[in-house]
């Protein structure tokens, strides 16, 4: 059982990993809006017309927050 | 007056439905031999856009129809050009491109996000427009070398998007990182409570099997390593609160919530390094993990709301077409200087207080001042800022700007009388005094009568005591129930800006009501019709060739204007003198019409004093030179005002009219709906609507529409915006209600009721709780396990009654409002 001394330090970390995935995801502003981006994924795109400009994602979401 | 009724509404249910809009279409305009059927020119306008960008994948994809026609915009937007626009609201990324944000009118489904962001294909030069649907607002990136802001808002405008640049960027994006910063706080909080728990399962594990000292310690040692940083960073939020509140010598829920917190932690930190005693670790992060939790909802409701309001203040001109060497170009607000001369086209907003130079119009002071019927204005007259301009062209030799104007000087009063109104204590703020003075006397009596039974254990059972009380489902009773209600309330179209105004709705006193926009249609309309049928066909073919404002009322009412030539001879303020095919049609006031018709029966001459009594604009007609009828014009009750105001007095609201209308129209109105002559006051003056509402006795909710009402809105208990109305008005209110109609009043106040029923409920719930609890601590036979059963259990039953009530949803069988 002396294995619970290495596996729960083992199992926090993980747990401590997918924490800082989630601040980080908060602060960057992936939670503001959590209905559009829903909606975009349905307009899939016509491949007649010429596709748009890669949009290229800030840092920091919406720039309003950096 | 119900064969009027009909006929209104046979003139506007046609068959064809509009190709953009998909509303019908008035008889009128319909083109029998077009494919393709429009509402009115804006629908078309902008139809004609999308056809020609290749864009009708935008039908395909919107699921209903749009909720009103297409209002395209043909503002210029000059002054999203200006140098000093950019500096304030735009940002420059490195490689060149600017930044900003811009509310758009009309969004409403996900078809509009999918236009919206095809900019960059409409217009080169646009690298990307995201749209955030619930808060109406696009981010455009563009480079400034290839296309101007100004191009982008036209072309949005051109999409019947209005767009308006976001105001207060600055205090949204403090409210945004706010808002991430209170999200990265329950993710911790909600990682830690369940960490934290799975290791306390292994110490309940051990309670009933046993369990090896080092591992139990080993175990305690680690949930306080991992629930520190909760304590301290997510329960630091009502620590903060509780030290605020007592240096301000209040109490609030925060400091019985830091209480309990505080005592379950420090007992388990002191049990943890001495080896012995309990630990409630788990319970402590559970309670920080759901207190935080119903924290946010509430906040993220209230500021929905808040938003919302926001994004109608901005809405308002914050430009001017000045006339220079005979053309007009459009100039900032904040340009207009007393003695320039503007230019004020059909269906804008005249921008500052002035005299007219040139044109002849009609202008609608109804949220100015409450009058419903447009006042004809010529030469010479004074117009004020914030009225529309109905008919026609107008040049206005501007007086007094800005602050200056009428409604400047009102809108000063407004904000004296926001800032000015103290907050109301909730609820659950006012019972946490005597709730932390009975735990802390409950506490104090376990340890005493526990130190002559068991003086070891004596300590431990006060702690528990302290610790189950900490009043969990206390604290989310109240949030939760209101951010639930506040929620369905949003969606039945009321945006209400705060958890106190449901609360404050549920004490009657006296309601003031508006009637222009409230109890009325706010609009003029043909009320009453005497005299001969037959000749309806014919005034209306007259009447078509009419810009005035009762002339419009007319054709709606009227029904399909008679065939033929039709020629006008006279037209004249007080009314229209034609010829129809062989017959001479004179329509107009009284005088008018007297001086130009030979013959009139008398019964008719009496019908024109009767109209007058009532309140209502008299109007004849004459056919060759005969009158033949009297038509009465005036802005009906709403059909739902009877039976609104009978509910609402039900409800225990002593309700009356407050209108800058005449008098006599008020009195009139008044009668009506049962009203005591001292309850409908007319003629009103917006600072008399202030007195009325600051010298009331008790709580006093102010009902109203216009600029006029701002300042009462801003000082009333609760103000209410309805539907429609000025941007002021809706600014200093607590509640916009979106959808028009005074029976929305009473659906409020119903649905008020049925909130604070659940926030009662709630609390009635979690206090049975804590007496559960603190009988077990008490009686000495609570331990961890029994807290880490009781606690989120009762935080789940409040949980649950919050989201399963129904308080504003609207009933099954009536349609869901549009968003």
């Amino acid at each position: 059982m002396s294995v619970m001394f290495i596996l729960l330090p083992v199992a926090l970390l993980f747990s401590a990993a997918a924490l800082a995935v989630f601040v980080w995801a908060a602060r960057a502003g992936q939670f503001d809006d959590l209905e559009t981006p829903g909606l975009r994924i349905l307009h899939e795109e016509d491949t007649s017309l010429p596709p748009p400009p890669a949009p290229r994602p800030s840092r920091h979401g919406w720039p309003g927050a950096s | 007056m119900n064969r009027v009724d009909e006929r209104v509404e046979a003139g506007i249910s046609a068959p064809a439905a509009c190709a953009h809009c998909g509303l019908p279409v008035p008889a009128g305009l319909i083109d029998a031999g077009a494919p393709r059927q429009f509402c009115c020119e804006g629908c078309r306008a902008v139809y004609a856009v999308i056809h020609e960008h290749g864009l009708e994948r935008y039908y395909a994809l919107r699921a209903t129809p749009a909720p009103a026609p297409a209002r395209p915009s043909e503002r210029r937007f000059a002054e999203l050009d200006d140098p000093g626009f950019a500096m304030r609201a735009c940002r420059r990324a490195p490689d060149g491109l600017l930044t900003t944000e811009l509310y758009l009118e009309g969004v409403h489904c996900s078809a509009c996000v999918w236009l919206v962001e095809r900019l960059p294909r409409l217009l080169p030069g646009v690298a990307e427009a995201r749209l955030d649907l619930p808060r109406a607002q696009v981010l455009v990136r563009w480079d400034p070398a290839v296309v101007s802001l100004s191009a982008v808002a036209r072309q949005l405008g051109a999409l019947g998007y209005a767009p308006h640049p976001a105001r207060g960027a600055a205090a949204q994006a403090v409210r945004r990182r706010e808002d991430r910063a209170m999200l990265a706080r329950i993710g911790l909080a909600g990682a830690v409570a369940g960490n934290v728990m799975a290791i306390a399962f292994a110490l309940y594990g051990g309670m009933f099997d046993g369990m090896e000292p080092e591992f139990a310690a080993f175990f305690r040692w680690a949930s306080l390593a991992i629930a520190l940083p909760s304590v301290v960073w997510g329960g630091g939020v009502f620590f903060r609160g509780a030290w605020t509140a007592l240096r301000a010598r209040a109490l609030g829920m925060d400091l019985p919530i830091s209480l309990g917190l505080l005592a379950g932690f420090l007992h388990g930190a002191v049990n943890t390094v001495r080896g012995t005693g309990e630990v409630y670790f788990d319970s402590v992060t559970a309670l920080i993990f759901l207190l935080l939790c119903g924290r946010f909802l509430l906040r993220r409701q209230q500021r929905a709301a808040g938003d919302a309001a926001e994004l109608a203040a901005s809405l308002h001109p914050s430009s001017a077409r000045l006339i220079e060497d005979g053309r007009a170009r459009e100039v900032p607000l904040e340009a207009l200087v007393p003695g320039l001369v503007v230019e004020v086209r059909a269906g804008d907003v005249v921008p500052a207080d002035g005299v007219i130079v040139a044109g002849r119009s009609s202008v609608d002071v109804s949220l100015l001042w409450g009058e419903p019927l447009p006042q004809a204005v010529a030469p010479g007259d004074r117009v004020h800022a914030g009225t529309l301009n109905v008919a026609s062209r107008l040049e206005v030799r501007v007086e007094s700007t800005g602050e200056d104007t009428r409604v400047g000087r009102l809108m000063k009063l407004v904000e004296e009388h926001a800032r000015r109104r103290a907050p109301i204590a909730a609820l659950a703020d006012r019972i946490s005094g005597p709730f932390v003075a009975a735990v802390l006397v409950l506490a104090a009596a376990t340890f005493l009568l526990w130190s002559r039974v068991d003086p070891a254990r004596a300590l431990d059972h006060a702690v528990a005591l302290l610790i189950v009380t900490c009043p969990c489902a206390l604290g989310l009773a109240t949030p939760l129930a209101l951010s639930a209600a506040i929620g369905q309330a949003a969606r039945a179209g009321f945006l209400i800006k705060g958890g106190d105004v449901v609360e404050s709705l549920t004490r009657p006193g006296r309601m003031w009501l508006d009637k222009t926009g409230t109890l009325t249609a706010g609009r003029a309309m043909l009320v009453r019709w005497s005299g001969d049928e037959s000749v309806k066909p014919l005034v209306a073919a007259a009447e078509a060739h009419s810009s005035h404002p009762l002339a419009r009322a007319f054709l709606g009412a009227l029904g399909e204007p008679a065939g033929g030539p039709v020629q006008i001879l006279e037209t004249h303020g007080g009314g229209i003198e034609a010829e129809v095919g062989e017959r001479r049609v004179v329509v107009g006031s009284p005088d008018f019409v007297a001086s130009r018709a030979k013959t009139a029966p008398p019964d008719l001459a009496r019908e024109v004093d009767a109209l007058t009594g009532d309140g209502l604009t008299p109007v004849l007609a004459a056919v060759d030179g005969t009158v033949v009828a009297a038509a009465g014009f005036g802005d009906p009750l709403r059909e739902d005002a009877q039976a609104a105001l009978d509910r609402v007095r039900e409800l225990g609201w002593r309700p009356g009219i407050l209108s800058g209308d005449h008098p006599l129209v008020v009195a009139a109105v008044g009668r009506r709906l049962g009203l005591l002559p001292a309850e409908s006051r007319g003629g009103v003056a917006p600072e008399d609507k202030l007195r009325a509402v600051t010298g009331a006795e008790g709580p006093v909710v102010m009902v109203g529409d216009g600029v006029n009402d701002a300042a009462a809105l801003a000082a009333a208990t609760v103000g209410i915006a309805v539907h429609g109305g000025a941007e002021a008005a809706l600014a200093a209110a607590d509640v916009f209600v979106t959808r028009p109609g005074v029976a929305r009043i009473a659906e409020l106040l119903d649905g008020s009721r049925r909130a604070m029923r659940v926030v009662r409920r709630n609390l009635a719930f979690s206090l049975a709780y804590n007496v559960a609890g603190v009988a077990l601590a008490m009686s000495g036979v609570l331990n961890p396990l029994v807290a880490a059963i009781l606690m989120p259990l009762s935080s789940l039953t409040v949980i649950a009654s919050s989201y399963r009530a129904r308080t504003f949803r609207p009933r099954t069988g009536e349609a869901a409002p549009c968003r």
